[in-house]
């Protein structure tokens, strides 16, 4: 990647990261690079959050109070921001309780389009549909359309992955095809780093009238990402790895979607009528949010969106970016590990997964948590790409904005010592 | 430094020669035990002798904790009583749901008092207990066959 953007100044995005300055397991400097997992929060996020609750906390749209009626400007702002930041309109953005409910959200609505009116046809699945996926999905994008596979009698179908770890396309054009009813794929896999081409399969998804629903966990939060420019009909990332708080997740629908999509969860909020044999629903997003919403969650992020779009994505991608190339240089220099996942920084983002010959990943990461090192270990959710990498388990260390190049060398130190410890070298 | 305290000697050397490894026949029951976070896995048979075991073979992969937790175990229960061998996992279970505050009994738990460090670690007490989760699954399955 190249970039005109001034580098980031680390050493003050990380004075706005209270939990990076502690230590742990006897004084050890924390090193945290399990941001795929989760990030941390700074300061601005946090206190965003606390301003909320101390200032205009109340149950959004209901109630004709001033704290109700502020609630619902923090709350609807928070969705002007998320939406700006991910390029699309503000009713097209649905809260979730996370990325997975987002997921299961389109998939049960989906499912639910068998019972529901005419407007709602070009979203029944049945037997002789297909849905396809991809071999590198993490759990979920793959198992809830496992399950609308196994309700409704559609056959699910799938990409495979290459040993490089990147998307297979040879089959695309026997796998998207006139039965296709969904295309579900990442954007980023989380456990490879690979970037998948969504254009291409977007495109490949539209000509034949499959809707497409793109896993961007592992996206959005790290580079530009624009749902329009990408042609995408659905959309899901969570709020927790984006430095936003856990308990609220992004759905975004195209509009002329979201219209006649069923709802899946239903009761208050999400009503139009109500009598007592039948309802009928409100115009989205608020179909789509039964019940009182995660409010100060959704505030929180918003502030997240601002905190990001103040320093800038394009700024965070480049900075990702030179993590990545110097991690994938630096352990293809300590023999026995082998990088899953391609091994090249092109288009590729910032999870980087190994095994270590003679290291179960359970215990390479317990040598590393001894020396301050915070690693993901197992199979982060994608256990079908393990089998497919032939890896049980792998270790993974995946960077954002707060890391430094001195952190991508206290991994290959640990690993290294990791080695030495368990005497494969 | 309290990684040494988790890999002690006799956990390593469980792990690189592990007892009583590969699966055996004959056999009265089998058991598979899965740990869904790590995707490690053990295939565990027992063979009993009327009320004594009289083998316990497996096949696993997965890290040094699981794989030397159950090289340990069958060479606490092979040849043992069934009312004995219980003993010796209910006392290996407590010790490792300890949090480390458990005093192992080495006259009961033999190499498994080697465990006691692995307890302060949450995180891997399931390892610990893989194989034990199979014997215990594996023996009920051997009664319910008889029943």
């Amino acid at each position: 990647m190249t970039t005109t953007a001034t580098p980031l100044d680390v050493a003050t995005v990380r004075a706005d990261f209270p939990i990076l300055g502690r230590t742990v397991r006897e004084g050890k400097r924390l090193v945290y690079l399990d941001s795929g997992a989760t990030s941390q929060r700074p300061r601005q996020v946090l206190d965003a959050e606390r301003a909320f609750l101390e200032t205009a906390n109340a149950a959004v749209h209901r109630g004709a109070h001033q704290l109700a009626e502020e609630a619902t400007d923090a709350y609807e702002g928070a969705r002007q921001k998320v939406a700006d930041f991910v390029g699309v309109e503000y009713g097209e953005i649905v809260f979730t309780k996370n990325a997975t409910e987002g997921v299961n959200l389109v998939a049960y609505a989906m499912g639910n389009a068998a019972t529901a009116g005419p407007e709602a046809e070009r979203f029944r699945v049945g037997p002789g549909d297909e849905i396809v996926v991809t071999e590198m999905e993490h759990h979920a994008n793959l198992v809830p359309w496992q399950q609308l596979a196994a309700r409704t009698g559609a056959t699910l179908r799938w990409f495979g992955v290459t040993d490089e770890g990147r998307l297979d396309l040879s089959e695309i054009d026997s796998l998207i095809n006139e039965r296709t009813k969904v295309v579900a794929f990442t954007h980023q896999s989380n456990v490879l780093g690979t970037v998948l081409p969504v254009r291409v399969l977007a495109d490949a998804a539209r000509a034949v009238g499959a809707l497409t629903v793109l896993d961007a966990c592992q996206s959005v939060p790290h580079s530009p990402v624009d749902f329009k420019a990408l042609g995408v009909d659905f959309a899901v990332f969570s709020g927790h790895k984006m430095l936003g708080p856990s308990g609220i997740g992004v759905l975004y629908g195209r509009r002329e979607l979201l219209e006649t999509l069923p709802p899946f969860l239903t009761g208050g909020s999400m009503i139009e009528m109500v009598h007592m044999a039948q309802s009928t629903f409100a115009p989205p997003p608020a179909r789509f949010e039964a019940g009182v919403p995660m409010t100060s969650q959704a505030v929180a992020l918003g502030a997240a969106v601002d905190y990001l779009n103040a320093i800038g994505m394009d700024r965070i991608a480049a900075h990702e970016h030179q993590l990545t190339e110097q991690a994938l240089r630096e352990l293809a220099e300590v023999p026995g590990v082998r990088i899953v996942g391609p091994t090249e920084a092109v288009d590729r983002g910032g999870a980087v997964s190994f095994v270590i010959e003679g290291i179960h990943a359970h215990d390479a990461g317990q040598v590393l948590d001894s020396l301050g090192v915070a690693v993901r270990v197992g199979h982060h959710c994608a256990w079908p790409l393990h089998r497919r990498m032939n890896a049980a388990a792998t270790v993974r260390a995946s960077f954002y904005l707060y890391n430094t190049p001195d952190e991508v060398t206290a991994l290959v130190d640990a690993v290294r010592e990791a080695q030495k410890f368990f005497g494969v070298v | 430094m309290q990684l040494q305290q988790m890999y002690q000697e006799i956990i390593l050397d469980h792990y690189k020669n592990p007892h009583g490894r590969g699966l055996r026949d004959p056999y009265d029951a089998e058991s598979h035990q899965i740990n869904p976070t790590c995707g490690d896995e053990v295939t565990l048979r027992v063979s009993l002798d009327g009320d004594t075991v009289r083998d316990v073979s497996y096949d696993g992969q997965g890290c040094s904790i699981s794989q030397a937790s159950t090289s340990v175990l069958t060479d606490l229960v092979v040849g043992k009583p069934l009312g004995e061998a219980f003993e010796k996992m209910d006392a290996f279970v407590e010790l490792m749901q300890g949090r480390g505050q458990v005093e192992p009994d080495e006259d009961v738990l033999e190499d498994g008092i080697a465990f006691a460090g692995v307890a302060k670690y949450p995180a891997r007490v399931k390892c610990a207990l893989l194989g034990w989760m199979a014997f215990k699954d594996a023996v009920a399955r051997s009664e319910g066959a008889k029943a």
